[in-house]
């Protein structure tokens, strides 16, 4: 959208500076093509706008409307009704905070499991490596409920249906990919040359990674817990087949919700449910890519 | 800094294969306490392979390396008595200037001051005395250059290690880093080895040259040995300029092989027998009175300080530096003042 919009900047400062010169020649208007450009340029705008925040404008005053039929362009209407019924219910509740509590027990047991797989990946050539590395695919290259169904067959036999720990490792299968890609590829942009300064210098193995692989590092792995959190927050179709009926997530209970509540109450739940996709998205724009670190990186 | 008790190195049969290819073949080399050595050849010579197995960055397959009589071929590089300069600096960019510099002593564990003062004295060493406090992608090239030999100094390591320095640097930078570095060199009398592939700055620094081919050392001289005496053709044409011709020598001349007799300087009846005969230009003179072998001017190319002449000598081409001064004329008599004679590709004593 930026990029379109900084298009659009570019093409009207472009008509401002031109816009002197002509006057002092001979009164000129823009060509038809500049106009035509510009044009096309806000149509794009519009339509990106339109595409990306239309569905949550509805969202937004959907969860606020009280009565809202067809030829009425805004709601006849206002309450706070339905939020009201979301933070009164007490399941509702409850399934927000076991959300946090799985995407939290997940992000740590992935991050133990996956990045010093990562670390492996990328400073370690054994056999197998290759095949490894793409096999990590083969979760996301399957239908997920196919994998779901079989697994639960597995969790059966092991007593893990309807167990917490059982729901933590469907979690945990959605976020292993990123887990191990991202930082592997974080540790790979970490130049050798900077490791064999350190150990010229004096320290040992472990203390290299410490003190210059994995600070130089961090801002990918970062990144990946909080794709991480995210995947495990959101992930519904795995935790409703193998969680129910003990545990019930924020993103299970939308079928719960669809199915059983006014569209509204529906509403204020994704809403909820987008709070800390955007709060830890932006918190990971403002420290990761704006950071001393990413402009601190013009090793060749 | 100056307290540093100069440690000889000595490189000891040591051969290396890197992926199937032998890379250092049976390498024997000896830097003297207090001597900067340049390791000088084409890429893939074996020169930088030599120098991470100094540092300890690879183990040599066979041999040993020395340092100070002890062996070091098997220790981890943060054991030995070295410091290396990487070819990019290798600066750590989440850590400040003074940060870099200090994390060695740091990892020491000595007291705060006296990191502090040794940190300050060396960085004025090497005449960095403000951006203390800089992250390294805030300061220039030729400042990240003294920064990475400031963090190799401040340790006072034996032998000081330099993986081609100053590449990263342009051309004027790159001059007057080098002459600072030979400088600061002297004045700690720091065992030094250098590796570069530019024979200019190995003929301006070095106490010797160790001029290397195929992981082999092809002739390890002084500057001036180096340059006057080049031992094979491979550092006959790989250090300076050199016209090659087949030729004999007969009664105080060359005579090339179409018959062409050009008079040189230094040369007596030889045994007879075709030879490889070398001529710096600088050694291929205008005659001013006449005699001579004559040539054509086919090309003049002004070099500033001096002006290049390519003549034709019979059937073989002849480049002569000459003083850009020197108004030749078209066809002018040349006579060679100086020669280097080979014999199956080695010099000829």
């Amino acid at each position: 959208m930026s990029a379109i919009e900084q298009q659009g900047v570019a093409l009207g400062g472009l008509e401002q500076a031109e816009l002197p010169v002509a006057r002092a020649t001979r009164k000129r208007l823009p060509t038809p093509w500049t106009m035509s450009m510009r044009l096309l340029g806000m149509l794009l705008v519009v339509a990106l706008l339109i595409f990306m925040v239309g569905p949550l404008a509805w969202l937004m005053v959907r969860a606020f409307s009280g009565l809202w039929q067809f030829p009425d362009f805004l709601p006849r209407h206002w309450t706070l009704q339905w939020w009201r019924s979301v933070f009164d219910d007490k399941t509702l509740a409850h399934s927000i905070r076991l959300s946090f509590e799985f995407a939290i027990v997940v992000t740590i047991m992935s991050s133990v499991i996956c990045v010093p797989a990562a670390y492996s990946f990328s400073r370690f050539n054994f056999p197998g490596r290759r095949v490894l590395l793409v096999s990590l695919f083969a979760t996301n290259a399957f239908p997920k409920i196919g994998l779901y169904v079989s697994m639960a067959g597995v969790f059966y036999t092991l007593n893990l249906m309807g167990t917490f720990w059982g729901v933590v490792i469907v979690q945990l299968i959605g976020t292993i990919v990123f887990m191990t890609w991202i930082p592997a590829a974080a540790f790979s942009s970490v130049p050798r040359s900077l490791e064999e300064a350190a150990r010229d210098v004096g320290a040992g193995p472990l203390r290299v990674f410490f003190r210059v692989t994995f600070p130089l590092a961090a801002p990918g792995i970062f990144v990946a817990m909080i794709l991480s959190f995210l995947a495990a927050f959101d992930e519904a179709q795995g935790t409703f087949l193998v969680g129910i009926p003990n545990y019930i997530t924020m993103p299970t209970e939308m079928y719960t919700l669809v199915l059983n509540y006014p569209e509204q109450a529906a509403a204020v739940f994704s809403i909820l449910l987008a709070i800390p996709s955007v709060v830890l998205m932006s918190f990971a724009r403002k420290h990761v890519m704006g950071g001393k670190l990413a402009e601190g990186f013009q090793i060749r | 800094m100056s307290d540093v008790r100069p440690a000889g190195l000595l490189i000891d049969h040591v051969s290396k294969d890197l992926g199937g290819r032998t890379i250092v073949a049976d390498m024997q080399l000896e830097v003297h306490a207090g001597e900067l050595t340049c390791l000088l050849g084409p890429s893939g010579c074996g020169k930088t392979t030599t120098l991470r197995m100094i540092g300890g960055f690879l183990q040599p397959d066979a041999g040993q390396i020395l340092i100070d009589g002890a062996d070091v071929s098997t220790l981890a590089p943060e054991r030995r008595p070295t410091a290396m300069v990487f070819q990019n600096y290798a600066l750590w960019p989440h850590m400040t200037v003074f940060k870099n510099v200090a994390f060695g002593l740091k990892l020491r564990k000595l007291p705060k001051s006296e990191i502090r003062s040794r940190v300050e004295s060396v960085l004025e060493l090497v005449g960095l005395t403000h951006h203390l406090h800089s992250y390294p992608a805030r300061i220039s090239g030729g400042e990240q250059q003294r920064v990475a030999l400031a963090r190799a100094l401040v340790l006072e390591p034996k032998v000081l290690l330099l993986d081609e320095p100053l590449s990263n640097l342009d051309a004027k930078l790159r001059v007057r880093v080098r002459e600072d570095i030979r400088e600061i060199q002297q004045r700690i009398g720091i065992t030094t080895v250098f590796v570069t592939h530019d024979q200019d700055e190995a003929l301006s620094i070095s106490d010797r040259i160790a001029v290397m081919s195929g992981g082999k050392v092809e002739q390890y001289a002084d500057p001036r040995t180096l340059y006057r005496e080049p031992a094979t053709h491979f550092v006959a044409s790989f250090v300076g300029a050199m016209n090659f011709y087949r030729a004999t020598v007969h009664d105080g001349a060359i005579v090339l092989e179409d018959g062409t007799r050009v008079p040189c300087d230094g040369v007596s009846e030889n045994g007879g027998g075709t030879l490889e005969v070398g001529i710096r230009p600088e050694d291929v003179t205008i005659s001013a009175n006449g005699d001579g072998a004559e040539a054509t001017v086919l090309r003049e190319i002004p070099r500033g300080h001096y002006k290049e002449l390519v003549l034709k000598v019979g059937a073989d081409e002849a480049r002569a530096f000459v003083s850009p001064e020197l108004a030749a004329s078209e066809r002018p008599r040349i006579r060679f003042t100086r020669a280097v004679l080979y014999r199956d590709g080695s010099l000829e004593q």
